[in-house]
């Protein structure tokens, strides 16, 4: 994909100049500088916790800044909230969407600055005419009148961009915007921020995805461990270029993985039918088998049964129909302890929901599938000793840090060691079976490596893995064979070492194989 | 440096803090209402220390509600909020009541058997509860409201009952079998010139026990716990949501029933009709926030609840209104609350000092 | 068939009296729950509405003021709610006991202060108390006199219902203290102030509930006993979440509360069953209707979470 430069060098919208935050002893951005000009696509680049999104909330009136200027259109500004940041046209769209889930798209649209009559009461019809409006000036389609808990992923963010535009902002902050989009939507997004430049609106690009960088920005601010460390034409520096200086290091993305021969079928799943939680059928006749000794990626856009998926082999969820057999023995409709005792581990995807109790200490977390056994307990008594043991092993192979805080409440861990809390937890549990959905969502480069390892070393000791992620790079760099799910159905499947990034994302999409 | 931010950390410190504010604000209105804080609060310690026996029926007023303080605590620990302990309280209470009425037992078996069916009662009227939240996800805190009331209305009804309304009349119950009781040993009473002194502070500080026990050392207080803080995490880790939640709601209503059952068996001696909820349900809730729902915390806040109400109660002898106590009790809940934020604010001036 | 018509004229009488407390209560708890602040200091506010209500009925004459600053004395201890919970993030449960304590603490020090140790207020005037609106329309002992002569404040009340209804979901105030209960930093970045929202959803309660205390002592009642109000509070509790956490909701679960009062008063006319007995219906009536009809409630989704800016 070429960028085509809608930048106007000589006209500077923002400049950020010096931006320091602290939070308590820590800071967060030390002595950051960002200059934005009028029709640029400007991308911040830095791993997860480097601290774009703190400067973003700086420059959106969230945060104030410890200490630094901020000029907008050449005059300083000091903001007292993000009301400030809205006014000086100044717009964010967040990583984690900022939607009122019972409201319709236009009642969140509207939200703060409702057109109303006598100044109090919604003028919902003009409301609806004004969405309808902007929405087709810069060509995103969205329903005004549907609730957002009804809409897809890809319409909730066009949403929020339009949130931004109505209220008339001319710099737009997207902070990781393609997180969960398939290739054909991350497209379509890029034809937005074309549209949005063209219009003469600047976006500032928060993310850690090089390629996406490389096919729409002008420039891209470099950040690490809150530091500023350099700003580039991205025209001029290639990928690997841009990942050294985001790490610090150079990066190997490749996995290395030693060749083997896939052994017997571990879990074997045919015609699976499930509903969702609005009891519409989201599985709709699924089948798929995992085997000895080998990764199996399941890849499709969130939101095609992949979650009900999990649900179900891991007892959380009901299905209606069909056939699930772990080392061929019946596993249909298990309860969660069952299914765990049946030999499936499993990596949940929001380690914060179901991985951790994050009140409980770390210890206990790492006790939670074992707390009946020996050691642990005897008679109905906790034992704390061996506990305390456990634990104190766990974190040191598993380098979960700082270490010596065994009885220390989970939640206080990063969200890098917390997520080694589960793998050493769910990794140590030696079953048949480890499912890992989405394990790297949010980690740093150097976790995501962590986990990447472990994963494979589950496969290369003779583990079934199934790996359920809606990141390709991540599938595609460690599955040996890829299944492709749209719409509650594998639709393809594919040989690891063979996956070519268009044609999953045209499965993806819906697209079957042979019709390519 | 390093004491001083202990204390700064301890939870013990802003309770006792929150008590003397408390105090604090009591006097400004006892002042705002012509009644001399020294005096009223003179007569408020006088009552409760100045005598062997007043701390005796200091006793005797804690027993109940440690006993609801508890069950509310453990609610609190388990992740639900048993605001129906004043109803399992009720339910208990009836139900030691007719037991101790109707059987004729032997002494020790007699109150035994009525503290078990105080335990059942107050355990049942909560798991039904439990079962409509479980299975038909009613809210708890609705189903308990109702809970109250109709134990409230059951209990004005078996009290007028033929066979247990006292035929001497006066809208009260026959009084229970003296075998039934849990009164000390009568010598022991004249010493301590105490006609109410019985052993319900003694079950009470057992049943602390035995509860901080069952939260910190065993399995099953694992169990509740790990339901209590995150559901999603315990039910994806194999434990039995429903049923933790129910057997949580459970022992939370045996304990308020017992508290019920101590108060009939040991100062009571039978039930009176009802002319408005006596609220030692809702003391409970008090007990347990003012022990940060410690089990072993909530004797010392029962024993403090206990006196405030003990000695607010004479409190009209010096003319001076009884529910200043009411006053003080909410201030210190208030300031229990917002604790945390002067928890935050001291530890950062005393980092400040230290830099 | 006489007999009959008097009785459900006599029902619907009992029904309007008993109703408009708890729905006042109700709506008020609708703002503050909807907002995302839980509220279970209603009881406490609603008995310091109506002590003050009936103290200002006797000094000032006036059944309209002495309604008013019932409201205002509820508003207050909003105010304390809405400070300990939104400005100091405490547990909003906790707060709300120490409502309680401080309502029906201070509600009757005050008394025994103002009145010589006196649990009761001395009763008030009749003509200080809230006007009927239909006095001299209907014949005395006519049908109409009967059903509908109740105090005018029982039909304001359901005009409220309707006002509130529409401040829900017409107007812009509305849409923004639904959307701070479901999302409040959703609200934060894009400028609506979470805490100003909140404040004014909890004083309002704290008003409204006053408003309900009041009309216990200005209306049904003419003076305030320690037991006037006791439980009505968390009965409103009750039919705000049977209601589903909406006004329209709200206002007919408070109808069948007040139905169900009225059953109850006419069947304690009759001796054949305990009155005890009749006088559980309200609350088994509910169970029954939660299990058959209504299920689960949806609470918003930020109820109970304290907020905090970032900075």
């Amino acid at each position: 994909m070429s960028h085509q430069s809608h930048m106007d060098p000589n006209t500077m919208v923002i400049e950020m100049r010096d931006i320091v935050k602290k939070f308590g002893d820590f800071t967060a951005n030390d002595h950051i500088n960002l200059t934005l000009h009028k029709g640029e696509v400007h991308a911040i680049l830095g791993e997860n916790g480097a601290g774009k999104s703190t400067l973003m909330n700086v420059l959106c009136g969230l945060y104030h800044p410890t200490s630094g200027q901020i000029f907008v259109d050449g005059k300083e500004v000091h903001m007292n909230g993000p009301r400030d940041a809205i006014d000086l046209g100044i717009g964010m769209v967040h990583q984690h969407f900022m939607l009122i889930q019972p409201f319709t798209v236009t009642d969140n649209i509207i939200l703060g600055i409702e057109p109303t009559k006598a100044g109090v009461v919604v003028d919902e019809k003009l409301a609806r005419q004004k969405v309808l409006e902007l929405s087709e000036r810069y060509g995103m389609k969205v329903d005004p009148d549907a609730k957002i808990e009804d809409i897809s992923v890809g319409m909730q963010q066009r949403v929020e961009i339009l949130k931004v535009l109505y209220r008339g902002s001319n710099v737009l902050i997207l902070d990781e915007p393609t997180a969960s989009l398939t290739p054909q939507e991350i497209d379509e997004l890029m034809q937005i921020i074309d549209n949005l430049t063209k219009d003469g609106k600047s976006v500032i690009l928060i993310t850690h995805k090089l390629k996406e960088i490389k096919a729409c920005s002008d420039t891209c601010t470099v950040i690490r461990q809150g530091k500023y460390i350099k700003t580039v034409n991205v025209a001029d520096v290639n990928e690997n270029e841009m990942a050294a200086m985001m790490v610090g290091r150079d990066v190997n993305f490749k996995v290395e993985k030693k060749d083997i021969t896939p052994g017997e079928v571990v879990l074997d799943i045919k015609d699976l039918h499930a509903k969702d939680y609005r009891d519409v059928e989201i599985l709709r006749g699924l089948n798929l088998n995992v085997r000895k000794g080998e990764i199996v990626g399941l890849c499709g856009v969130d939101g095609n049964g992949q979650t009900e998926l999990v649900e179900v082999l891991t007892g959380l969820r009901k299905a209606e129909s069909g056939s699930i057999t772990m080392m061929g023995k019946n596993a249909f409709n298990l309860n969660p302890h069952a299914s765990f005792e049946a030999g499936i581990s499993s990596i949940p995807a929001d380690r914060q929901k179901h991985g951790l109790v994050l009140d409980f200490s770390i210890e206990d977390n790492l006790i939670v599938q074992h707390y009946k056994e020996a050691p642990f307990s005897k008679n109905g008594i906790m034992k704390r000793d061996a506990i305390r043991k456990n634990a104190t092993n766990l974190m040191e192979k598993f380098d979960v840090r700082p270490r010596g805080v065994e009885d220390r409440p989970a939640g206080n861990l990063s969200g890098g060691n917390q997520q080694k809390v589960i793998i050493a937890r769910e990794v140590t549990n030696d079953k048949e079976l480890l499912i890992a959905f989405n394990p790297t969502r949010g980690l740093d480069v150097g976790a995501i490596e962590f986990v990447h390892k472990y994963l494979v070393e589950q496969r290369n000791k003779g583990r079934a893995v199934l790996l359920v992620s809606f990141e390709l790079d991540e599938i595609m760099s460690l599955s040996d064979r890829i299944e492709v799910i749209f719409d509650g159905e594998i639709t393809g499947s594919v040989p690891g070492a063979q996956a070519d990034e268009k044609e999953l994302g045209f499965m993806m999409a819906g697209g079957k194989k042979n019709e390519n | 440096m390093k004491t001083k931010k202990g204390i700064l950390d301890s939870n013990l410190f802003y309770t006792v803090l929150a008590i003397i504010i408390g105090f604090a604000i009591g006097a400004i209105f006892l002042m705002v209402a012509g009644i001399s804080p020294a005096v009223a609060y003179g007569k408020l310690l006088d009552s409760i220390f100045s005598k062997p026996k007043y701390l005796v029926w200091t006793l005797v007023y804690a027993a109940p509600v440690i006993f609801t303080g508890l069950s509310v605590a453990f609610s609190f620990r388990t992740g639900v909020f048993n605001i129906g302990a004043e109803g399992q309280y009720i339910v208990g209470s009836v139900a030691a009541c007719v037991v101790g009425i109707k059987l004729h037992l032997p002494p020790i078996i007699h109150p035994l058997v009525c503290l078990l069916a105080a335990a059942a009662a107050g355990c049942l009227w909560s798991l039904i509860v439990g079962i409509l939240k479980t299975t038909r996800g009613i809210h708890e805190v609705l189903s308990f409201i109702m809970f109250n009331w109709i134990a409230y209305y059951f209990q004005n009804y078996v009290v007028n009952l033929p066979g247990i309304r006292r035929q001497s009349g006066g809208e009260a119950t026959e009084n229970v079998a003296d075998a039934a009781r849990i009164l000390l040993p009568e010598g022991l009473m004249k010493t301590l010139d105490c006609s109410g002194a019985n052993w319900g502070f003694i079950l009470a500080s057992i049943a602390a026990i035995v509860i901080f026990i069952i939260i910190e050392k065993t399995t099953l207080g694992y169990e509740l716990k790990a339901v209590g803080f995150n559901k999603n995490a315990a039910e994806f880790a194999g434990i039995n949501v429903n049923r933790s939640m129910l057997t949580a709601l459970g022992i939370s209503g045996a304990l308020a029933g017992l508290g019920g059952a101590v108060q009939v068996l040991g100062m009571g001696g039978r039930l009176s009709q009802l002319a408005a909820q006596e609220g030692f349900g809702f003391d409970g809730i008090t007990v347990a926030l003012i022990a940060g729902s410690n089990p072993l915390g909530c004797i010392l806040s029962g024993l403090f609840y206990g006196a405030m109400k003990y000695g607010g109660s004479k409190l009209t002898i010096v003319r001076a209104p009884s529910e200043v106590v009411n006053i003080i009790m909410g201030c210190v809940i208030i300031f229990i609350a917002i604790s945390q934020v002067f928890k935050v604010l001291f530890t950062s001036i005393g980092k400040k000092k230290e830099a | 068939m006489d007999v009959l018509i008097t009785n459900l004229g006599l029902l619907i009488n009992a029904t309007l009296i008993a109703t408009p407390p708890l729905l006042f209560a109700g709506l008020g708890s609708c703002f503050s729950e909807r907002s995302g602040v839980v509220n279970i200091g209603i009881e406490g506010m609603m008995t310091i509405g109506a002590f003050t209500g009936a103290v200002a009925s006797l000094y000032t004459g006036n059944g309209w003021a002495a309604f008013l600053i019932g409201g205002l004395a509820g508003a207050l201890l909003g105010i304390i709610h809405a400070v300990v919970c939104i400005s100091f993030h405490a547990d909003q449960t906790i707060a709300g006991t120490a409502i309680n304590f401080l309502g029906t603490g201070l509600s009757l020090f005050l008394c025994k202060a103002l009145f010589d140790n006196s649990s009761d207020t001395p009763s008030h005037d009749p003509s200080a108390a809230l006007p009927k609106i239909f006095n001299g329309v209907f014949e005395t002992g006519s049908f109409g006199y009967n059903v509908l002569n109740v105090y005018g404040v029982a039909y304001l009340v359901f005009v409220l219902a309707l006002v509130c209804w529409f401040v829900f979901y017409k107007t812009k105030f509305g849409s923004h203290l639904r959307a701070v209960g479901e999302h409040p930093e959703a609200c934060e970045s894009i400028g609506i102030d979470v805490y100003k929202v909140r404040y004014a959803c909890v004083i309002l309660s704290g008003f409204l509930a006053g408003l309900g205390g009041a009309f216990v002592t200005l209306a049904t009642v003419n003076q305030f006993r320690p037991a006037v109000i006791v439980g009505q509070g968390f009965i409103a509790i009750a039919a705000v979440i049977f209601g589903k956490f909406t006004p329209q909701g709200t206002t007919f679960a408070c109808l069948l509360f007040g139905l169900c009062s009225g059953i109850k008063s006419l069947a304690s006319m009759s001796n054949a069953v305990s009155p005890n007995l009749i006088s559980m219906i309200p609350y088994v009536v509910t169970i029954v209707a939660l299990i058959l009809f209504v299920g689960r409630a949806n609470a918003p989704a930020a109820n109970g979470k304290p907020f905090v800016k970032a900075r």
